[in-house]
């Protein structure tokens, strides 16, 4: 590892092996780089590998729900033997592809795309950092992400096929290989996947969080920083706090699948044979998936509310409304996430008192989410809007928190959860919380942050197109599913045809499939601009948007160190936008973090006024002492 | 549902029209050197929300107009109708809650839209503000979690002592059934006792299981306490009686129990739905395997009369299998000698 020397004069830790960096060969600029703002890049793209395969999933089994009697014949050459004699979709790869679709969008793109993408890249940017504290460790972060990656993607290609039990993967379905053909290699893939994933993903939540709370430049207070940094500082810790748990229960599932021990199976009898294990939970195996699996809709979600603050702010031309209360709102629904988790067991048999417990918590939360709400909405009250792509997904993430977070509500209650769990209900709810939010919260830090990631800007045009086909596309696609779960329609069925109850929606399930499929077409638009705009977009100013952050102080594409000179001091928060008199201080309507509050003596607030006025004669004082030491 | 497939097909390609025109627009003003300006496609994208706003809760008045006809039918259970009433009552509160909050979201970016002439408020924060709706929901919750609580309370307390007990056993994948005799008590199970004739591992040594017996359909008097004593010996399947708002994990190695009462009969229900083959179903909701979507079981509610008569033609599992006891004894000779010698 590198050693590290701390200049104190201008708090800045710089790596010797960063010069090496700078004159480094390709293996070390672009595929084993130490450079917290490559292993960004790096993390985004294979992120947007994932989602293609993700989605390309969804439409697979998207396409046998809304057409139950199709003949899929055409898909042999993608699917193979996975398309039965008789042109049918095989049941247990339909199985498999909900499974794997559930695993790679939650884990491979909203946890690694997302939060790796954005924390390796706004965290030093944002705090004025020349790196993340341990470049090395950042490094091993991401290759052991891509050796997840690179198994998990194997798991696609075994005789007996992916994982296939759901991607909470519960036992005993997943620790006997005979219960379903998923269960053998693809169900180990899984599992041994997983644990280079929470490894990768311990990895860079250490280095997230030692980083936001030593290498902060100067004046950069805990109380000066973005809510972006908040967030990904916040999830961080929530990764560190659950992921061991789910590498627990991911063990102890390795001993029952291959040592014969019990932790999670009792009195099974399958395949004509009675099996030796007794005395376990599977129930067990839910709580400790879920101290993680809660969390986890948390570390998908928070990072994209942090982007959203500072997109809504920037371009609303307004301070982030109640600063203090966003940060306590997310403390609030952390330290709240981890203590919900069984509100997903609500019929899984365990005590009803716990029910009555967990009801109770999980309804709490929606009191820290209601203020994050009420806060971006007033953020746009009196704002001076400017619709970039990034502002329009960041209303449509606010727009889509709101609709999944409302029917939460309604599951959070133990009694109503009775009849919607498990349903497409559930689906709707949390691929509008959950998923679709945080893709959105993907995307607008994509559009917002792109011409500091690459130096181009992306086209405008094809970014309206694409907001607004995703967010009627999400909406068409998610909404309806409400209507079919209060109908009761189980999820994770391969076809409803057998039920009398659930047969009535099939034209809606038609309508959900071909908007399934409509949307997740849109997103070649986005994938276009993307790669497009990489190489012929036109080139970036250095702030286009008018931002505070320390970021955009930076060149125009900043090489490893970011700064070139010293690095920023920060003497305001982030969100000086439209302050009255700034025009008389030489400002238009932004405020940069990195501008003293002497400069700008007309704008400032009359606390800012005493701290400017101390900072003066503190300087004052100074520059006499230089001339007289005995004062 | 045609129609409502055509209108959204069509409401897409006229968003796609509407942003392509802007996308023209945009480039206009590229062509003009004129990119750093906020352009004409800042009004086009102000104004669409609204319009969202406004044709988005029209379609969302008008498709659930349409769809709820196909919403399953009023419950058929006592606590149903308790848990639909709350069910009702909560989708009402956050239903005002999402029409409020998205009356503001999407109205506010079309009245406060950039304007060179106009310069945004500098509004950080408002302690009375936050502290208000802060407050409001949390009384909000707090009314929800009671009642919920309340009807929570009620339906997972103990079935009362002359609740009727039926057992439902998962597997892969089918559902068992199992009533008690005469005698109205269920006999002792073991999976170990399970073989080609005994699929639910009876123990036969229990003289409560002498008549149980087992039966094709599930059916249940209406207006009696049911209480479902639920298992499972493979993997976790859930028990889903969609109509009567039923459902909890049938767990191997760990017995689970829902208790319910019927309030509506079939036969009332053919006539309330107009459907004359209308039947009442079990599911399951826990993914358990291929043929998850398969573990279809018929429920009957019948009068207490018709339940009766339905009882006495029934024939216990051993009166069905008459030479089992012979195997039974045989088997449990074999065990005690493997454990003698041990």
């Amino acid at each position: 590892m590198s050693s590290v020397v701390l200049d104190v004069e201008h708090n800045d830790v710089h790596s010797h092996d960063d010069h090496h960096e700078h004159h480094g060969n390709f293996w070390t600029n672009y595929v084993f780089s130490y450079d917290h703002k490559v292993i960004a890049k790096q993390y985004l793209i294979s992120g947007i590998l994932w989602a293609i395969i993700g989605g390309g999933l969804s439409l697979l089994f998207r396409i046998q729900l809304g057409f139950p009697e199709a003949n899929l014949e055409w898909l042999r050459p993608l699917l193979g033997d996975w398309i039965t004699e008789s042109g049918k979709m095989d049941t247990t790869f339909y199985l498999a592809a909900v499974t794997m679709h559930g695993t790679i969008m939650v884990f491979f793109v909203l946890t690694a795309g997302l939060s790796g993408t954005f924390s390796n890249f706004l965290i030093p940017l944002q705090i004025g950092a020349r790196d993340m504290a341990s470049g090395f460790m950042n490094m091993l972060s991401y290759w052991l992400f891509a050796l997840a990656s690179v198994i998990m993607l194997a798991s696609l290609f075994t005789s007996t096929g992916p994982a296939s039990g759901g991607w909470v993967i519960y036992p005993p379905l997943s620790a006997l290989p005979q219960a379903v053909s998923g269960s053998g290699i693809g169900m180990t893939l899984w599992l041994v996947s997983m644990v280079f994933f929470i490894a990768s993903s311990l990895l860079g939540s250490i280095n997230y969080i030692s980083t936001v709370i030593n290498l902060r430049t100067a004046g950069m207070s805990f109380a000066k920083m973005p809510l972006t940094i908040w967030s990904f500082f916040i999830t961080a810790v929530i990764g560190i706090l659950s992921f061991p748990v789910l590498f627990a229960a991911a063990l102890l599932l390795v001993f029952d699948r291959s040592f014969g021990t019990s932790f999670y199976l009792s009195d099974i009898y399958i395949q004509g044979e009675l099996l030796e294990h007794s005395g376990g939970s599977p129930i067990l195996f839910q709580h400790l998936f879920w101290f993680l699996g809660h969390p986890e809709v948390y570390i998908v979600l928070l990072p994209a509310l942090g982007l959203t603050s500072e997109v809504i702010s920037t371009n609303s031309r307004k301070p982030i409304f109640g600063y203090r209360a966003m940060i306590g709102s997310m403390l609030g629904i952390a330290f709240l996430s981890f203590i919900v988790w069984a509100h997903h067991m609500f019929v899984s048999g365990m005590n009803p008192f716990l029910g009555t417990i967990f009801m109770f918590l999980t309804l709490i939360i929606a009191v820290p989410s209601a203020v994050k709400a009420f806060n971006y909405i007033t953020t746009l009250f009196r704002g001076n809007i400017v619709f970039t792509p990034a502002m329009l997904f960041s209303i449509g993430l606010v727009s889509l928190f709101i609709s999944g977070g409302v029917t939460g509500i309604i599951l959070g209650n133990s009694a109503l959860d009775i009849q919607l769990h498990d349903t497409y209900f559930v689906v709707a709810h949390f691929h509008l919380v959950m998923g679709s939010a945080a893709f959105f919260g993907m995307m607008a830090g994509v559009y917002h942050w792109f011409p500091k990631m690459f130096g181009k800007m992306m086209n405008s045009g094809l970014g309206y197109v694409h907001f607004w086909l995703t967010f009627l596309g999400a909406y068409m696609v998610f909404f309806p599913m409400h209507y079919i779960g209060i109908a009761g329609f189980p999820r994770r069925y391969y076809s409803f045809t057998n039920f009398d109850a659930f047969s009535t929606f099939a034209d809606l399930n038609a309508f959900i499939s071909i908007a399934a499929i409509v949307t997740v077409t849109g997103q070649f638009i986005f994938i276009f601009n993307f790669f497009w705009s990489m190489f012929r977009g036109k080139n970036a100013p250095l702030n286009p948007w008018g931002s505070n952050t320390l970021e955009w102080t930076t060149p125009r594409k900043p090489g490893h160190g970011n700064w070139p000179g010293a690095l920023p001091i920060v003497y305001r928060w982030p969100y000086d936008y439209s302050k009255p008199d700034a025009d008389k201080d030489g400002f238009g309507d932004f405020i940069p973090q990195d501008v003293p509050l002497s400069k700008t003596m007309e704008s400032n607030t009359d606390e800012e006024r005493v701290l400017a006025q101390l900072d003066s004669d503190l300087q004052k004082l100074g520059e006499e002492r230089e001339k007289n030491p005995f004062i | 549902m045609t129609t409502a497939l055509l209108i959204a097909t069509g409401i897409i390609l006229i968003v796609a029209v509407l942003a392509l025109v802007y996308r023209i627009i945009n480039l206009v003003g590229i062509a003009k050197e004129d990119s750093n300006k906020v352009t004409f496609s800042n009004k086009i994208n102000g104004a669409l929300f609204p319009i969202l706003l406004v044709v988005g809760l029209g379609l969302i008045y008008w498709s659930y107009n349409d769809a709820s006809q196909y919403f399953l039918p009023e419950a058929a259970s006592i606590h149903g109708k308790e848990t639909d009433a709350l069910f009702n009552i909560t989708l009402g509160v956050v239903f005002a809650a999402f029409v409020v909050t998205h009356l503001l979201l999407f109205t506010f970016p079309f009245f406060f839209q950039y304007s060179e002439k106009r310069k945004a408020d500098f509004y950080p924060h408002n302690d009375k503000l936050e502290i208000a709706w802060t407050a409001v929901p949390a009384i909000v919750m707090a009314v929800l979690v009671i009642f919920g609580w309340r009807a929570w309370a009620d339906i997972t307390a103990p079935a009362s002592d002359s609740a009727l007990q039926v057992e439902l056993m998962g597997k892969q994948f089918a559902w068992e059934i199992r009533y008690p005799g005469k005698d109205l008590k269920l006999g002792k199970y073991d999976v170990a006792n399970i073989d080609n004739t005994n699929s639910m591992g009876i123990d036969f040594d229990d003289v409560n299981a002498n008549d149980d017996f087992m039966a094709r359909e599930i059916v249940l008097p209406v207006g009696k306490e049911v209480e479902l004593k639920i298992r499972a010996i493979d993997v976790i399947h859930s028990v889903f009686l969609p109509h009567f708002r039923v459902k909890m994990d049938a767990v191997p190695g760990m017995p689970t129990r829902f208790k319910f009462t019927p309030s509506i009969t079939t036969s009332e229900m053919r006539t309330k739905t107009n459907n004359p083959k209308f039947n009442y179903e079990l599911a399951c909701t826990e993914v358990c395997g291929y043929g998850h979507f398969g573990m279809r079981r018929i429920v009957k509610i019948v009068s207490q009369a018709e339940y009766d008569e339905w009882l006495m033609k029934q024939k216990s599992w051993l009166e069905k299998n008459p030479d089992y006891m012979a195997t039974w004894e045989a088997k449990k000779a074999e065990k005690d000698a493997v454990a003698q010698a041990r």
